[in-house]
C-alpha cells in the first residue's frame, strides 16, 4: 500500500472462485456430483464437504466456489462433472488470479482473529483423546448445522455424554510454549453459554463443570447470566487449573486431576472435556501488519492509544475487531462504527463522490385499476420441480380470476428472469404480482425491486413459499404436494387482487445533533459530528466539560489523563460546529426521528433547539459506601479519592507502610448484581503505581476475583512480581475493618492459607460501583428503556450496542454499562457514526407497511394508545374526529399489536388487511 | 480538497466489525471496497451456535 491518508492506493490479490457469480444460482447440484470430499473447515473438520462448496447454508454471497487444492480436475486434469451438471453454465475452470488496483482515502483493518490450536500443548492431549475438543468444535457440535444437528455426541463412540468439563485459559493468560500472556476476554463468557445451551439440548441429567482461575463476567448483563448458570441451571464451577487430563483405559473418559481450593488433590471423571481456547492474531496478519508499516503490542495486537482507540500508527489506517485487541461482538461493533466514524471525518469532503445512486424509475399510477395480475411459478432447479409438477401448478394459476398471465422458471431468482418479469410486467400491463417460489425472508426484496425498475408500487407483490412449506417437508408425497402448492397459489392471488399499492412516508431530516452529556463519550461524539460538518448542540448539566474523566489520574497504558483531556475540552469548546450548553438540562422533548424539538434549560432560561438525531452519553457516577469505616476514618479513600491524592502529589502516600484495595464494593452484591468492568485493572494500576513512589510500602489486593481483561492482564502479572499480594475473599467471607487505638486494621480470611490475615493499614482504598443516574424524566423523553440496574437499554445487545430501538435515538459511554475511557470515547465515535447514517440523507423513508384508523368506527378506548411500544396512535386533538384515534406512519413499526388489541375493528394495518387475510382463508 | 481526497474506504476482513464499518460508511454515502479471505462474509460469529444472554441464533 502507498499514498497517504484521504489517498491511497492498495495491491490487492483476488484469488479466482471458478464459479461465475453472476450464472450461480446456487441450487447446490455440482456439489451434488463433485466427487471429491474435502474436511469441512466452517464445521472444525469434524465433517466433510465437497471440493465445490458453500462456506454454509446461509453464505453471503450465496453462490459456490471450487476448492482448488482439492479439486480433482486441478489435481489430475480430468472430472469437471460439476460443469457438466451445471444448469446455468456458472463453472470456469479458466478463472484466474486477478491483481487489483485500488485508490481509496482510508483503510480499515477488521481481520479478526484466530481460535489457538492446543495440539502443541502436552497438558490437554488435543488431537490423541478424541473427547477433547476445542471450544469452537463445540460450538458446530451445538449448532443444528453442525455434525451431529445440535445433538451433543462425543466423538470417540458417538455417545451422548453425561458429564461435560470445560477447561478456561487453553493458550490465554499462559507464558510457557506457544501459548499467550494476555487474556482472551470472551472464553469465560462463552464456556458458561455452551454450558448452558448444552444442559438445555441435553435435558436434565447432564452434568457440566467449569474449571478457571477468574471468572471474568465484565460485560453487561455478564454478571447475572453467569449467577443465573449457578444458581438456575446448576453449572459447577471449580476455581482450580488443570493439569492434566489422563485416559480412562480405552473407555473414552478422562480423568481431570485437580487442586481444589482447601488445597486438596481431587480427582474426577468425565465423558467430555472442552478446552476454553483463547484468541490470537495470525502469522499472516501480523505480516500484513508490517507489510502496512503498522505497530503491534507485545501479544501481536494493533497498537493504539486510549485517546484514539481505533487509530493504528499509520495516519489513515484504522483498526477494530479483535485485532485491536481481544473482545467480544459487542466492544467489536462498537469499534467498527468508530473506525467508520475515523474513516468519515477524514474524507468528509468527499461523501458522495464516489457511490452510485439507482436511476428512479418513475411508478406507473395503476394500483387501482383493475386486476391484472401476473403469477410467476418457479423450479429452484430440482428443489421445487422435484417434487411438485409445476408446469401443473402454472396452468392452474391461468384460470384463476384477473389472472393475465403465468409462467414457470428454472430460477425465478435469476437475473435474467428479473428482466423478463420487468418486460412482462410492461408488454401485459400487469398491476399485481405473485411469485410462488422459495421465502419471502430472503427473496422478498429482489422481486420488489423488480417491480420498482418496472414502474410497479413495491407493495402490489405477494410471494408465497412453495419451497421451505411444501415441496421440501412433502417430498414423499407428490401429488399431495402439488395440490398443497395450487392452494398456496389460489390464497395469494385472492391476495393480490384486493392489493393497492402503498404510500411510504418520506420525512425531512434535520441535519443538527443534539448531544446529552459532555464527558469523554459525549464530546467525541460530538467531534465525530462536527468533523462530518453537522452542527451539534453538547448539553453538560455541570459547569465544565470532561464528566468523570476529570476525577481520573492515569489510563492502564500510563497516558495522562487530565493533559489528553484538556486538549479534547480545548478542541470541543473551540469547534466552531459545536454549540457548548453548560449548566444545562433537557426540560421537553417533542417530535420523532429527523424532527425532535428539544427545550433546554440553562439557569431559569429555556430555548428550543430543532434537531434531527439525539445522542445520549449521559454517564455514571461513583458509588459512596457505607461499609469498610468508609467516612468515618479518614485513611479510607475510593478510587477517584485515591486518584486525587496521586494528582495533588500527596506526600503522605510516601509515608504509607501498608496499603489495601478491597475490590468489589458495592458491585457483584445482590443489590447491584454486575461488575464494574474497570476497577481491578484500576486497583492494580493504583498498586503498582504508589509501588512505584513508595517502593517501600507493603500492598494488598482483597479481591473476589481478578479482571484484567485483555492486554490488561500484564499489569496482573508485573503486579505479582511488583510483591503486590493478592488474597481472594468471597461473598460470605467479605473483610472486616475496624479501628483498634490509632490503627486502622483489615482482617481477611485466606482460603489458601486457611486462616485469616491481619493487616494494619495506613491506606484503605475501596473499588466502589459505578452507579447509572437513573434519569427516568430522560427515558421518558426519547421513549427508552432502562435495564434493572438502571443503565440504559440498547437496540441489541451484540449488534446493536451504539443505538435505541427508538428511530434517532442513540447511545454511548456509562449511560450504556460501566467502561474505561478508551471504550467511551471509541463508543461516542460509534454512536455518531450511527447517526450520520441517517443525518447523511436529505430523507427519511419508513415503510408502507403502517397501521391506519377507521374513525368512524373507533370507540376511543385508548387501548392502542396503551399497547404501542412506539408511542405511534394517539388521540385527534380537533376536528369532526376529535377524541378518535390516529396512528402517525412516521412512528409506526407495523408490527399489527394495536390491530390486534383493537375491540372496535377500527384499525387496519395496510398490506394485511382484514379483507386479505379472509380472502386468502376462504380459498383454503 | 475533495480532488485529493477519496471517498472510498477499503474495509479488510468481513467479519462482524467488517461489514458494521462497511455498512456505515455505505450508508453515509462512502463507497466500500469490503475484502474477505474466504468466499463468503460472516466471519467467526458465522460459526457461533448462539450467542448469550439472549441465547439468540448467531447466524
Amino acid at each position: 500500500m502507498s499514498g497517504k491518508p484521504g489517498n491511497f492506493s492498495a495491491e490487492i490479490l483476488k484469488r479466482p472462485r471458478f464459479v461465475d457469480v453472476e450464472k450461480c444460482i446456487a441450487c447446490g447440484a455440482c456439489a451434488e456430483k463433485c466427487p471429491k470430499k474435502v474436511d469441512d473447515a466452517y464445521n472444525q473438520n469434524l465433517i466433510k464437504r465437497k471440493a465445490i462448496y458453500v462456506e454454509y447454508p446461509q453464505a453471503v454471497p450465496l453462490k459456490y466456489a471450487i476448492d482448488k487444492d482439492h479439486c480433482i480436475f486441478f489435481e489430475k486434469g480430468k472430472c469437471r462433472a460439476c460443469e457438466k451438471f451445471c444448469p446455468s453454465k456458472a463453472i470456469n475452470f479458466d478463472d484466474k488470479e486477478e491483481h487489483l488496483n485500488l485508490k481509496v482515502g482510508a483503510v480499515i483493518l477488521a481481520p479478526g482473529f484466530r481460535a489457538y490450536n492446543p495440539a502443541g500443548d502436552d497438558t490437554f492431549k488435543y488431537g490423541r483423546l478424541p473427547n477433547v475438543v476445542t471450544s469452537m468444535e463445540f460450538e458446530r457440535i451445538l449448532s443444528a448445522t453442525g455434525p451431529s444437528q445440535g445433538h451433543i455426541r462425543r466423538p470417540s463412540d458417538q455417545k451422548s455424554p453425561k458429564k461435560i468439563a470445560w477447561l478456561q485459559c487453553v493458550g490465554s493468560r499462559d507464558v510457557h510454549r506457544a501459548a499467550h500472556g494476555y487474556c482472551s476476554s470472551v472464553c469465560c463468557m462463552y464456556a458458561v453459554k455452551e454450558a448452558v445451551i448444552a444442559k438445555e439440548h441435553a435435558g436434565g441429567d447432564l452434568d457440566c463443570a467449569i474449571f478457571y482461575m477468574d471468572m471474568r463476567s465484565h460485560g453487561k448483563d455478564f454478571e447475572r447470566y453467569y449467577n443465573d448458570a449457578k444458581e438456575k441451571h446448576g453449572i459447577r464451577f471449580i476455581r482450580s487449573r488443570v493439569p492434566t487430563i489422563e485416559p480412562v483405559d480405552d473407555t473414552g473418559d478422562l480423568i481431570l486431576p485437580h487442586v481444589n481450593e482447601a488445597g486438596e488433590v481431587e480427582e474426577e471423571r468425565f465423558d467430555m472435556v472442552v478446552l476454553s481456547v483463547g484468541m490470537e492474531t495470525t502469522p499472516e496478519v501480523a505480516r500484513l501488519a508490517r507489510n502496512l508499516d503498522i505497530d503491534l503490542t507485545e501479544g501481536r495486537f494493533c497498537r493504539t492509544d486510549t485517546f484514539h482507540p481505533v487509530r493504528s500508527s499509520r495516519p489513515g489506517v484504522f483498526v477494530c475487531g479483535a485485532f485491536q485487541g481481544t473482545k467480544d461482538i459487542p466492544q467489536s461493533v462498537i469499534e467498527a462504527s468508530s473506525a467508520a466514524a475515523e474513516a468519515e471525518v477524514l474524507l468528509s469532503a468527499a461523501r458522495n463522490t464516489e457511490t452510485r445512486r439507482k436511476k428512479e424509475i418513475l411508478e406507473r399510477r395503476e394500483g387501482n385499476k383493475t386486476p391484472r395480475i401476473g403469477v410467476f411459478v418457479c423450479h429452484c432447479g430440482i428443489n421445487i420441480g422435484g417434487v411438485v409438477d409445476v408446469p401443473a401448478v402454472r396452468d392452474y394459476a391461468a384460470t384463476l380470476p384477473f389472472v393475465e398471465f403465468v409462467t414457470d422458471n428454472l430460477f425465478t431468482c435469476s437475473t435474467d428472469t428479473q428482466d423478463t418479469i420487468s418486460r412482462v410486467i410492461r408488454e401485459k400491463a400487469l398491476n399485481r404480482i405473485v411469485v410462488a417460489a422459495c421465502t419471502p425472508k430472503t427473496h422478498e426484496p429482489l422481486f420488489q425491486e423488480t417491480l420498482v425498475s418496472a414502474g410497479l408500487n413495491r407493495y402490489v407483490f405477494e410471494m408465497t413459499n412453495i419451497r421451505n412449506q411444501d415441496s421440501w417437508v412433502h417430498k414423499d408425497a407428490p401429488d399431495k404436494a402439488t395440490e398443497k402448492a395450487k392452494d398456496l397459489v389460489r390464497m395469494a392471488v385472492a391476495k393480490a387482487a384486493l392489493m393497492s399499492p402503498l404510500e411510504e412516508a418520506e420525512v425531512d431530516v434535520n441535519r443538527r445533533a443534539v448531544v446529552v452529556g459532555g464527558g469523554v463519550s459525549g464530546m467525541a461524539a460530538s467531534k465525530a459530528l462536527s468533523g462530518q460538518g453537522y452542527q451539534v448542540t453538547l448539553v453538560e448539566r455541570e459547569a465544565t466539560l470532561g464528566g468523570q474523566a476529570l476525577n481520573l489520574f492515569r489510563t492502564w497504558r500510563g497516558e495522562d489523563i487530565q493533559e489528553n483531556l484538556a486538549a479534547m475540552v480545548k478542541s470541543v469548546e473551540s469547534d466552531p460546529l459545536i454549540d457548548v450548553c453548560l449548566n444545562t438540562e433537557l426540560g421537553q422533548v417533542e417530535g420523532f426521528v429527523g424532527n425532535f424539538k428539544t427545550t433546554l434549560t440553562c439557569k431559569g432560561q429555556e430555548h428550543v433547539v430543532d434537531h434531527g438525531v439525539t445522542i445520549l452519553a449521559t454517564g455514571a457516577k461513583e458509588f459512596k459506601p457505607e461499609e469498610y469505616l468508609y467516612g468515618k476514618d479518614p485513611r479510607v479513600v475510593t478510587h477517584l479519592e485515591l486518584d486525587r491524592k496521586f494528582m495533588n502529589h500527596d506526600q503522605g502516600l510516601k509515608s504509607v507502610k501498608a496499603a489495601v484495595f478491597i475490590q468489589c464494593v458495592g458491585s457483584r452484591e445482590p443489590q447491584r448484581p454486575y461488575c464494574s468492568r474497570v476497577c481491578c485493572t484500576h486497583a492494580i494500576e493504583s498498586a503498582l503505581y504508589l509501588k512505584k513512589i513508595n517502593p517501600d510500602a507493603e500492598i494488598f489486593v482483597l479481591n473476589r476475583e481478578i479482571r484484567t481483561y485483555g492486554e490488561r492482564e500484564y499489569l496482573y502479572r508485573e503486579a505479582r512480581l511488583a510483591g503486590i499480594v493478592f488474597i481472594r475473599f468471597s461473598l460470605e467471607t467479605k473483610p472486616k475493618v475496624f479501628v483498634d487505638g490509632a490503627d486502622l486494621k483489615v482482617e481477611v480470611p485466606d482460603a489458601a492459607l486457611g486462616h485469616s490475615v491481619g493487616i494494619k493499614a495506613d491506606l484503605l482504598a475501596l473499588a466502589t460501583a459505578i452507579v447509572p443516574y437513573k434519569d427516568e424524566k430522560l427515558a421518558r423523553f426519547f421513549k427508552v428503556p432502562m435495564n434493572e440496574d438502571g443503565f440504559f437499554v440498547e437496540a441489541h445487545a451484540k449488534l446493536g450496542p451504539s443505538e435505541f430501538a427508538s428511530d434517532g435515538v442513540f447511545l454511548c459511554g456509562m449511560a450504556h454499562y460501566p467502561k474505561p475511557i478508551d471504550e467511551a470515547l471509541a463508543q461516542g465515535q460509534a454512536a455518531a457514526s450511527r447517526a450520520v447514517t441517517l443525518l447523511s440523507r436529505e430523507k427519511i423513508r419508513v415503510s408502507g407497511t403502517v397501521a391506519y384508523v377507521n374513525p368512524a368506527v373507533c370507540s376511543s378506548c385508548g387501548v392502542c394508545v396503551e399497547v404501542c411500544p412506539y408511542s405511534a396512535p394517539s388521540f385527534i386533538e380537533k376536528g369532526p374526529f376529535s377524541g378518535k384515534a390516529e396512528i402517525n406512519p412516521v412512528l409506526c413499526k407495523g408490527c399489527g399489536l394495536c390491530v390486534s388489541s383493537c375491540r372496535s375493528g377500527a384499525l387496519n394495518l395496510k398490506g394485511f388487511e382484514e379483507g386479505q387475510i379472509m380472502a386468502m382463508i376462504n380459498e383454503v | 480538497m475533495s480532488e485529493h481526497v477519496k471517498g472510498s474506504v477499503l474495509v479488510v476482513g468481513g467479519g462482524i466489525a467488517g461489514m458494521q464499518s462497511a455498512l456505515d460508511l455505505a450508508d453515509s454515502g462512502y463507497y466500500v471496497y469490503l475484502l474477505e479471505q474466504s468466499s463468503a462474509i460472516g466471519g467467526a460469529m458465522a460459526q457461533l451456535d448462539k450467542t448469550f444472554p439472549t441465547n439468540d441464533c448467531a447466524m
